[in-house]
C-alpha cells in the first residue's frame, strides 16, 4: 500500500518542528534568555541565523524553546478532550435514546457555546494568566469534540451484528464498548486527534498573543508575535519568522490528519 | 413548523439560562471574594465590605443570580468598577465596533467562499481546483492575528494605503470606518472562508454524483446550469452549518484581531478588564459573547429547517 504523498509531506514538516523543540532541551545555539543588548536588532546572518529581537537575544532559540510551549498546551490539550470525551461519546452510544445520552448531549453543546478564548478569558478573571490556563481553556473546548465523534462513530457500530453477538454472550455495554466499539472509531479519533492537535498550536498562539496564555520568561511563539508588533516598522521580520513556524506546523499537522483519513478510510481509497 | 419552533425556542431558553448559571458560577461564587480580589490584598476590611454592597454581594447566592439575570433583561448590567459608568453603556459604545467588524467578516467569508467552493468542485482535479485547494490548506493554517500582522506590514507599513490601526468612531461617517475596519475583516474572513471554501466544495462534489443531477442532465440542462439550478441548492444545507458555528470563531477571532489594530472594541474592553480586575464588565461582556453564539446556533437550526422541509419533522 502506498503513502499518500500529504501523510509524507506533513511527517516531514510536523517532524521538523517537533524535532527542533525536543533538541531545544538539549542544545540552542543560544541561552534563550540570555540579553546581548549591543547585539539587538541583528538581522539575520552568520551570528544569528534568524537575527536577533529589542533585548538582543536570539530568535532561532527562542523559536525552539516556544514550539516546546506550543506543541506540548496543544499535545496536553488534545489528551484532554479524549480522556474526557470519549468516554462520554461511548457511553452516550451506549445508552443511545436514553436521558443520559440526552443529558451528555445537551452539555456538549453548552460547552459548544463557549469558544476556546472565552473560556481561557474565564478561567483567566480568576486565576490570572499562565500556559496551565490555556492548556485548560483549549482542553475543556476539546471534550465536546471527541465526545460528538466518539458517539456519532459508535452509534453506527452498536446496530451491527458482532456487537449483537457480543451481547448474546453476555458481554455488559462498557467491555463492548472498551473491546469492540473502541479499537473501530480509532481511526476517526487519530484523524480528529490530528485535527484537534493543529487547532490547539493556533488557539494556544492566540492565547499567547493576548497575553492569556505561557507568561514570560516563558517564550512560545504568540507571544513572540506579540512582543514584535511594536517593532513592526523596524524589525518586521521578526514578526515573520514566529508566524512562518505556527503556519508550517499547523500545515503538517492539517496535511498528516487529510493523509491517515486516505489511508484509514477504505471508501475514500477506492476512490 | 409551529412544534418545531416552540422545540427550538425551549431549547434556546434552556441554553441561554444554563449558560448563565455557569458563568455566574465561575465569576462568583467559586473562588473567594470578587470584591478582595478586586481591591488587592492591601485593602481595608471596611472598604471590601462597602464594594461587596456596591457590587450585591451580599444576600444569598440564587437572589444575586436572579437580581443580575433580572438586571439584564431590563438593560441594567451593573456599574462597572474601574470606569464607574454603567456596563450597558461601555458594551453599546464598543459593540459599534465589534458587531459591524464580525458582520463584515462573515460576509466577506460568505463571498469568497461560496464561489471558490463552487469553481473548485465544477472543476474537479483541473488546475482551479488543485489552486483554490491549495491555498485553502495555507488558508486554514495561519493565525488571523498573524496574518492581520503581515497585512499592516504590507498596507500600512510599506505601501501606506491605509492607517496601521484606530478607528475615527461613526460620527466620521461610514467611508473611513469601512476603511479602517477593511484590513480586520480581511485577517478575520480568511482562515474561516478557507474552510468554508472546501466545505462547499466537498458538498458540492457530493450532490453532482446524486441522480437528481443525472435526470437534470438528462432532461436536457448543461452542466452550469444543472449545477446552479439544482446541485448548489442542495449543497448549501452543510455549507449553513458550518456558518453557523463560524461566527463563534469569528466573533472570538475579533476580539483578538482588536489588538492588533488597535480597534476599542468588545475585546480590548474584556482584556482591560481582566488586566484591571473589572469582573462585572467581564461576566457581562462574557455571556454576551455566548449569548450570541447560543442564539446563531438557534437561528442556523431555524434557516436549515427552512431550506430542508425534511428537517423540521425530526424534532
Amino acid at each position: 500500500m502506498r503513502l499518500p504523498l500529504t501523510l509524507i509531506l506533513g511527517a516531514a514538516l510536523t517532524a521538523f518542528f517537533l524535532g527542533l523543540a525536543l533538541l531545544s532541551f538539549v542544545w540552542t545555539p543560544y541561552p534563550v534568555a540570555a540579553m546581548d543588548i549591543a547585539a539587538k536588532l541583528t538581522p539575520p546572518g552568520p551570528a544569528h541565523w534568524l537575527g536577533t529581537d529589542t533585548y538582543g537575544r536570539d530568535v532561532l532559540s527562542q523559536l525552539m524553546v516556544g514550539g516546546r510551549t506550543s506543541i506540548a498546551v496543544a499535545l496536553v490539550a488534545m489528551g484532554i478532550g479524549i480522556a474526557g470525551g470519549v468516554p462520554l461519546g461511548l457511553w452516550a452510544a451506549a445508552r443511545r435514546g436514553s436521558l443520559v445520552d440526552e443529558v451528555i448531549m445537551r452539555g456538549n453543546d453548552l460547552v459548544f457555546a463557549f469558544p476556546s478564548l472565552v473560556i481561557a478569558i474565564l478561567i483567566t478573571a480568576i486565576l490570572g494568566p499562565g500556559a496551565f490556563n490555556a492548556i485548560l481553556a483549549i482542553g475543556i473546548f476539546n471534550i465536546p469534540v471527541f465526545a460528538r465523534v466518539t458517539r456519532g462513530g459508535a452509534l453506527s457500530l452498536w446496530t451491527l451484528d458482532y456487537i449483537r453477538a457480543a451481547q448474546v454472550a453476555g458481554k455488559g455495554a462498557a467491555r463492548i464498548s472498551a473491546e469492540h466499539v473502541l479499537p473501530n472509531i480509532a481511526n476517526l479519533l487519530i484523524v480528529q486527534g490530528t485535527i484537534q492537535f493543529s487547532l490547539g498550536i493556533l488557539a494556544e498562539a492566540g492565547l499567547s498573543y493576548v497575553g492569556l496564555g505561557a507568561q514570560p520568561p516563558i517564550p512560545s511563539w504568540g507571544k513572540m508575535l506579540a512582543d514584535s508588533q511594536t517593532m513592526i516598522y523596524t524589525a518586521p521580520l521578526l514578526a515573520v519568522f514566529p508566524g512562518l513556524a505556527i503556519v508550517a506546523t499547523v500545515l503538517g499537522l492539517n496535511l498528516i490528519g487529510d493523509g491517515l483519513r486516505d489511508l484509514l478510510d477504505p471508501r475514500l481509497r477506492r476512490k | 413548523m409551529l412544534r418545531y419552533l416552540i422545540s427550538r425556542l425551549i431549547s434556546l431558553a434552556l441554553s441561554l439560562c444554563l449558560a448563565s448559571m455557569v458563568i455566574f458560577a465561575v465569576l462568583q461564587v467559586l473562588p473567594g471574594d470578587p470584591a478582595s480580589f478586586m481591591l488587592g490584598l492591601n485593602a481595608s476590611p471596611d472598604t471590601v465590605a462597602a464594594l461587596r454592597e456596591q457590587l450585591g454581594l451580599t444576600g444569598p447566592v440564587p437572589i444575586r443570580y436572579l437580581h443580575w439575570i433580572l438586571g439584564m433583561l431590563h438593560g441594567d448590567f451593573g456599574i462597572s468598577y474601574t470606569y464607574r459608568t454603567p456596563v450597558a453603556d461601555l458594551i453599546a459604545q464598543r459593540a459599534q465596533v465589534s458587531v459591524p467588524l464580525t458582520i463584515y467578516a462573515m460576509v466577506l467569508t460568505v463571498t469568497i467562499a461560496l464561489p471558490a467552493g463552487i469553481i473548485a468542485a465544477s472543476r474537479r482535479g483541473r488546475a482551479t481546483d488543485v489552486t483554490v485547494m491549495g491555498v485553502t490548506q495555507l488558508g486554514i493554517a495561519v493565525p488571523n492575528f498573524w496574518f492581520a500582522m503581515l497585512l499592516v506590514l504590507v498596507f500600512a507599513v510599506q505601501l501606506r494605503w491605509v492607517s496601521s490601526g484606530g478607528f475615527p468612531g461613526w460620527s466620521a461617517g461610514i467611508w473611513p470606518n469601512i476603511k479602517a475596519l477593511t484590513l480586520p475583516a480581511i485577517a478575520l474572513a480568511l482562515p474561516q472562508a478557507s474552510i468554508l471554501a472546501r466545505v462547499m466544495r466537498s458538498s458540492l462534489i457530493e450532490a453532482l454524483h446524486q441522480d437528481y443531477l443525472r435526470t437534470a442532465r438528462a432532461k436536457g440542462l448543461t452542466q452550469g446550469q444543472a449545477i446552479r439550478r439544482h446541485a448548489v441548492r442542495n449543497a448549501l444545507i452543510p455549507v449553513l452549518t458550518i456558518l453557523g458555528l463560524q461566527f463563534s470563531f469569528l466573533l472570538a477571532g475579533a476580539i483578538i484581531i482588536e489588538n492588533v489594530f488597535y480597534l476599542p472594541g468588545l475585546g480590548r474592553l474584556i482584556f482591560q478588564a481582566i488586566t484591571q480586575r473589572d469582573l462585572i464588565v467581564v461576566q457581562s461582556v462574557v455571556m454576551l459573547l455566548v449569548a450570541a453564539v447560543i442564539v446563531v446556533n438557534f437561528l442556523t437550526d431555524l434557516a436549515y429547517a427552512a431550506v430542508d422541509p425534511r428537517l423540521r419533522s425530526r424534532v
